[in-house]
């Protein structure tokens, strides 16, 4: 994705109080058109309500919000959410029980003419897939139906923007995986502006060309997959988006001191200034002998993709996690050579404040 | 394939408004909340201008008098609906026997007989040469009434005996309802600590119902407030009497107005009553989703006198008032066949029950609904003044509809004469607007209650997929929750029409002249004390006062689960 491309959204400084609680706080946030961003967040960090926003089904307390260039909520401006031109795909898919698969489809083309919804129904339920359902009603359709009618009916209208709001939480493991693949492969090909909420980082990385990380409201970071994951701004990010093994230890010199060795980082600290490094477990190695630091194997769990052992290094109170993709033949209790040479390591200063917003220009 | 990027540029541009939200649903609410708050209003105005020196001559002589016989009724029919209620909803928990299934149900049909219709009933039932006494003396050997009668039931025991009759299902609803769902657990634990079968109804259910049974007694005396034929059919001048007296015969609007207020504080006690014990109601109610409660069979000799004690109070408080009714109609009806008037008549009732459950229907519709899309603290304050009438004894939102509609009219008349030199007369009283007004005030709450259950079973995610999908507020009400909370609707409409065709203290107020109401029409032949039509109007009455009465406890048997 580059930066030229046109700005389907774009939201200033928005911010959101429910009684007391600030639920958002000055969230800027610029989405691209025709790709896919992902808000990811723990549960009650504010995200859906972002997405409520977006939609005009809740009102900012501050900020403001454009679509496509033209503001629809600000300090003087609120567009209804039926004329922002959005769709929204709930997580409990809010068919209308009372309503056919087909009457759910025609729901968002009011104003059409009769023939001409016919036809985009048929376009729409044929790309999708759910043609076959279209006389059915909502309680006689499975989860992974149910998914795709929503996600069809959400589509129809021919929304500028599609908001997903956990859309795959509802399905059992097997199927979400595969329904997964097959949306994203739906809105690539229509080349839909979609976000997508979620908690799973992994679903995230999967689905999101933009990946949102948020935090109590804030936005931790934001960028491609791989820069969130290769370059976290903070501990909280490293450690939401995938595990990590964390050491303390004291910034010199352009380095931190842990107590397996030293780790340069290009940070800003003042000399002597507690620090943290995270470094992920599939980045350490350990062999039977060789160069490296002793430790020893406390625990080995096999994982079938990969192996998880757990080992103890003197003077660290806490054990170290590796994972490995090939098989060791080390057994647990025996003593090993830990090598950092390929370790990816990521360092924070200790007060691990969220960075302050960041300017759209 | 851009279709996405192609809509965008296509599309119109957004509709831009600088929006309270739904500004027009408050609005619409505001108005509605102000329409139920000028009766009352009214009341305090007109009460407020004095009333020369009547008002020393109500003080001294009618309000000490009609306060104490109110008191002494509400007493009364307080404690008769406590006993009845509780021990029928005990007896119908606590013990199975057969017909119980029965019992459970018919003890709710007393419901359908309004307070006046019970005491025309009796007072003919009970007339000294009427067939019960009659029957008496024949078993006796008494030949003559001068030999033998039974007390008059036209006095304050009889009132309080009739009223507690047909009252007493407002305390078994909520009682067993309160048995059900919580005693089961509780008794058995209390067993396990050693609480005797027989004293666990006063140490552990009774105490447990105690919220239930003031919710039910405050609503049963609520009615009783309400109720006029009945205290004038029986010769007792309670407050509701005095108002009317006041204002037919003594024309006196402020000093009715005054006593109306007097009234008004009793009503408020109440609703605090209720109130409190709704929320006691609703702590206890953490202790939900307890196991049925497991009745004790009975057998044999305890089974028959159980099943005689439930029909005690269905026995007395509808089948024998229904039964004489269908034959004192029976009797006429192959007499006379049916009149024109009273065929009139219930086309009144009808059209003017309909009228008034419509409009009912739409305004609770609209509180409900707006109440949803905003659940600010000012709405719900909009809803709760809207709810305001529940309360309001018929007699006092009557008059209070009565002074501000009659100033109303004279201002149309004045208008109408100045501008047209048309003379409009009373155009709202005349043309019945006065009533229908009368009973939205009073029975709106009916339909804002059930609109709002209906709503709340309807998932918020249905409300925000048709916005994102293109409908406003109104097309989504329309196509959503419409289509959804029908069945709620209907039986709320049902409960507002039936209370409509029912209603016989304000409508004896507001109805235009020469206009008679089922009710009225029973009303003013048991005044007079004739017999003829009035027995085919009552039964009429009660017939449709049954639906309700099934309805309801179809819903109670839906809650069971079985």
């Amino acid at each position: 994705m580059s930066a030229s491309q046109p700005i389907a959204l774009e939201l200033d400084r928005v911010s959101r109080r429910f009684g007391r609680q600030d639920v958002l706080v000055d969230v800027s946030l610029a989405v691209p058109r025709g790709g896919i961003t992902c808000l990811l967040g723990e549960s009650g960090c504010g995200k859906s309500t972002l997405l409520g926003l977006i939609s005009g089904i809740d009102r900012p307390d501050g900020g403001s919000i454009a679509m496509a260039g033209q503001q629809v909520s600000g300090p003087q401006t609120f567009v209804a959410p039926e004329a922002r031109n959005v769709g929204f795909m709930f997580q409990d898919y809010a068919l209308f029980p009372h309503l056919s698969v087909e009457d759910n489809l025609a729901f968002g083309l009011r104003g059409l003419p009769k023939a001409e919804q016919k036809a985009r129904i048929a376009e729409v339920a044929q790309r999708i897939g759910v043609a076959h359902l279209i006389g059915r009603y909502p309680h006689s359709l499975s989860g992974g139906e149910q998914q795709r009618v929503a996600l069809a009916r959400a589509l129809a209208p021919k929304p500028a923007i599609l908001l997903m709001d956990e859309p795959f939480s509802n399905l059992d493991q097997g199927l979400r995986e595969r329904v997964r693949r097959e949306t994203v492969e739906i809105l690539k090909s229509l080349d839909t502006t979609a976000i997508i909420v979620t908690h799973d980082p992994q679903e995230a990385m999967a689905v999101g060309d933009q990946v949102v990380l948020m935090r109590h409201g804030r936005v931790e970071q934001s960028g491609s997959p791989y820069d969130i994951y290769d370059r976290p701004v903070s501990s909280y990010a490293a450690e939401f988006m995938g595990p990590c093994n964390r050491l303390n230890g004291i910034w010199a010199k352009g380095n931190i001191e842990t107590p397996i060795g030293r780790f340069p980082a290009d940070l800003d600290l003042p000399e002597g200034a507690l620090a943290v490094a995270c470094i992920r477990p599939q980045t350490l190695a350990v062999m039977r002998d060789g160069e490296g630091i002793t430790a020893r194997i406390l625990g080995k769990s096999f994982l079938g993709e990969s192996e998880q052992m757990d080992i103890s290094v003197h003077p660290l109170a806490q054990p170290l996690r590796i994972h490995s993709h090939t098989r060791s033949p080390m057994a647990v209790g025996e003593q090993v050579k830990l090598n950092l040479n390929g370790a990816q390591v990521h360092v924070f200063a200790e007060a691990d404040t969220p960075p302050p917003p960041k300017k759209l220009d | 394939m851009t279709e996405t990027a192609e809509a965008a540029a296509t599309a119109p541009p957004p509709r831009r408004r600088i929006a309270i939200r739904g500004a027009g649903w408050i609005l619409a609410s505001a108005l509605i909340a102000a329409l139920i708050m000028v009766p009352v209003a009214a009341l305090i105005w007109q009460a407020a201008q004095g009333s020369d020196g009547l008002w020393r001559h109500l003080a001294a002589y009618v309000l000490p008098h009609a306060l104490g016989q109110t008191a002494m009724l509400m007493a009364g029919v307080g404690l008769m609906v406590t006993v009845l209620g509780t021990g029928a909803a005990w007896l119908v928990t606590a013990y199975d026997f057969p017909g119980r299934r029965v019992l459970e149900w018919a003890l709710l049909l007393p419901l359908a007989v309004p307070t006046y219709i019970v005491a025309y009933a009796y007072l003919d039932l009970l007339h000294p040469l009427g067939p019960v006494q009659s029957l008496i003396r024949d078993l006796l050997g008494y030949t003559s009434p001068r030999e033998f009668r039974l007390p008059d039931i036209r006095s304050m025991p009889g009132a309080i005996l009739l009223l507690g009759l047909v009252l007493y299902p407002y305390v078994y609803l909520p009682t067993r309802a309160m048995f059900m769902t919580q005693a089961a657990s509780l008794v058995e634990v209390s067993r396990t600590l050693g609480t005797r079968p027989h004293q666990i109804f006063w140490r552990v259910a009774l105490p447990l119902a105690r919220p239930a049974i003031a919710v039910g007694v405050s609503l049963a005396l609520m009615e009783t407030l309400n109720d006029i034929g009945a205290s004038e059919f029986l010769g007792v001048r309670s407050l509701t009497i005095s108002i009317y007296t006041t204002w037919v015969t003594r024309s006196d609007l402020p000093g009715a107005a005054q006593i109306s207020l007097a009234l008004v504080l009793l009503v408020v006690a109440l609703v605090s009553l209720e109130r409190w014990a709704r929320r006691r109601q609703h702590y206890s109610a953490g202790a939900r989703r307890a196991r049925q409660f497991r009745p004790q069979r009975l057998h044999g000799v305890k089974a028959a006198a159980a099943l005689m004690a439930g029909l005690v109070p269905v026995t007395f408080g509808f089948l024998a008032p229904a039964l004489f009714l269908a034959v004192e109609a029976w009797k006429r009806f192959q007499f006379a066949g049916l009149s024109d008037r009273l065929l009139v008549e219930a086309r009144n009732t009808f059209l003017l029950s309909a009228g008034a459950t419509v409009a009912v229907l739409i305004c609770g519709l609209i509180v409900a609904y707006a109440t949803r899309l905003l659940p600010h603290r000012g709405m719900l304050a909009l809803q709760r003044i809207a709810s305001l009438g529940y309360a309001m004894p018929g007699t006092v939102l009557g008059l209070g509809v009565l002074i501000a509609v009659a100033n109303l009219d004279r201002l149309i008349d004045r208008s109408a004469q100045d501008w047209f030199g048309v003379s409009t007369g009373l155009l709202l009283i005349g043309s019945g607007t006065a009533l229908g007004y009368a009973y939205l005030a009073r029975f709106l709450a009916i339909s804002i209650g059930s609109v709002e259950a209906g709503l709340s079973r309807i998932p918020r995610s249905y409300d925000n997929a048709a916005r994102t999908l293109g409908h406003g507020a109104g097309a989504t009400l329309r196509r959503i929750h419409l289509p959804l909370s029908r069945p709620t609707i209907a039986a709320a409409g049902l409960l507002v029409f039936v209370d409509c065709m029912k209603e016989l203290s304000a409508t004896l107020m507001l109805r235009p002249l020469n206009f008679e109401t089922l009710a009225t029409h029973l009303y003013g032949e048991a005044a007079r004390g004739t017999y003829e039509e009035a027995a085919l109007a009552a039964l009429a009455i009660v017939i449709v006062g049954v639906l309700p009465v099934i309805l309801l406890a179809r819903v109670r048997q839906g809650d069971n689960g079985n």
